[in-house]
């Protein structure tokens, strides 16, 4: 594994965008690796006795694949020394094979002296954002 | 009723140590669909200048997450959890978290907010080593809902 040095970024570069399926067996999994086993997350009765459309995702798991996306584009998910997010939208994981499709991509919207980029990701179900200005200040080599 | 704003500045006893294990990276990183083999193999940890694996930068959230719960659980401040959502979060890792860490975290209130009938606690948690290296800071933004909210 190399990380990208910053002679390979410039401000204004595009990651490569990616898209990934969430399912009901995602909400699962990270449920049990992360702990939170808040039932908003498995349960669609729960979800829907109190107000929500039905199951929906964890917003630190959308956190995670916003990260993932800049550690896989670094090369070294060691690299990533802040980030931070709002969780502005639910994202409903229908009980499918399919589940909810995720679109992510990102840009270097700052590049520093010291080596340090600011990329900016995007993540959109359904067309809109369900995070608000995640941002990832990555250490470049 | 709003939360009592003098909790803001509190600060709670730090949290017993969490020890960091290869396999709850691996299983957190598949869990994230992370597939870098610094989550997974020492070796390739080492050759990138790791002591051993590394975890994914989400992952400080099960040590945070924990850290919040005296908060969270604070009978004197009377949270409603039932109506808590999640608003914000960020991380400041001075160094990725490594298997071996042992990991003890401080919460801290850092704001209190009441806008709208919605209360909006700001929760910060300082994970440091067990000899007292800062590895961590994690901030949350935890936001209860108002009870006369109707839906």
């Amino acid at each position: 594994m190399t990380r990208l040095t910053a002679a390979q970024v410039a401000k204004g570069d595009e990651l490569p965008a990616t898209q990934v399926h969430v399912t009901r067996a995602d909400l699962v999994r990270y449920a049990g690796a992360s702990g939170d086993f808040n039932p908003i997350h498995w349960n669609q009765r729960f979800a829907e006795q109190v107000g929500l459309p039905g199951v929906i995702a964890h917003g630190m798991l959308t956190m995670a694949l916003a990260n993932r996306f800049v550690a896989d584009w670094v090369g070294d998910p060691g690299a990533i020394v802040e980030c931070g997010t709002k969780f502005t939208r639910p994202v409903p994981v229908p009980d499918d094979e399919q589940g909810a499709l995720l679109e992510i991509s990102g840009k270097v919207t700052d590049l520093s002296e010291d080596g340090t980029a600011k990329i900016t990701v995007t993540v959109a179900f359904e067309g809109k954002s369900v995070l608000g200005r995640p941002v990832a200040l990555v250490k470049l080599g | 009723m709003p939360l009592d704003q003098s909790f803001v500045g509190r600060s709670y006893a730090p949290t017993p140590a969490y020890e960091v294990g290869r396999e709850k990276i691996r299983e957190f990183a598949e869990a994230v669909g992370a597939t870098s083999p610094l989550h997974r193999d020492p070796e390739a940890a080492r050759a990138a200048g790791y002591p051993d694996v590394i975890a994914p930068p989400t992952f400080a959230v099960i040590i945070s997450m924990s850290a919040n719960s005296v908060i969270v659980d604070d009978p004197e401040l009377g949270l409603d959890y039932s109506r808590v959502v999640h608003g914000e979060q960020t991380f400041v890792h001075h160094r990725p978290i490594t298997a071996g860490d042992r990991l003890r975290a401080v919460a801290h209130v850092d704001d209190i907010k009441t806008r709208m009938g919605n209360d909006f606690l700001t929760v910060r948690a300082e994970i440091s080593t067990e000899s007292g290296e800062h590895v961590t800071t994690a901030i949350g933004l935890l936001v209860a809902r108002g009870e006369d909210e109707g839906q």
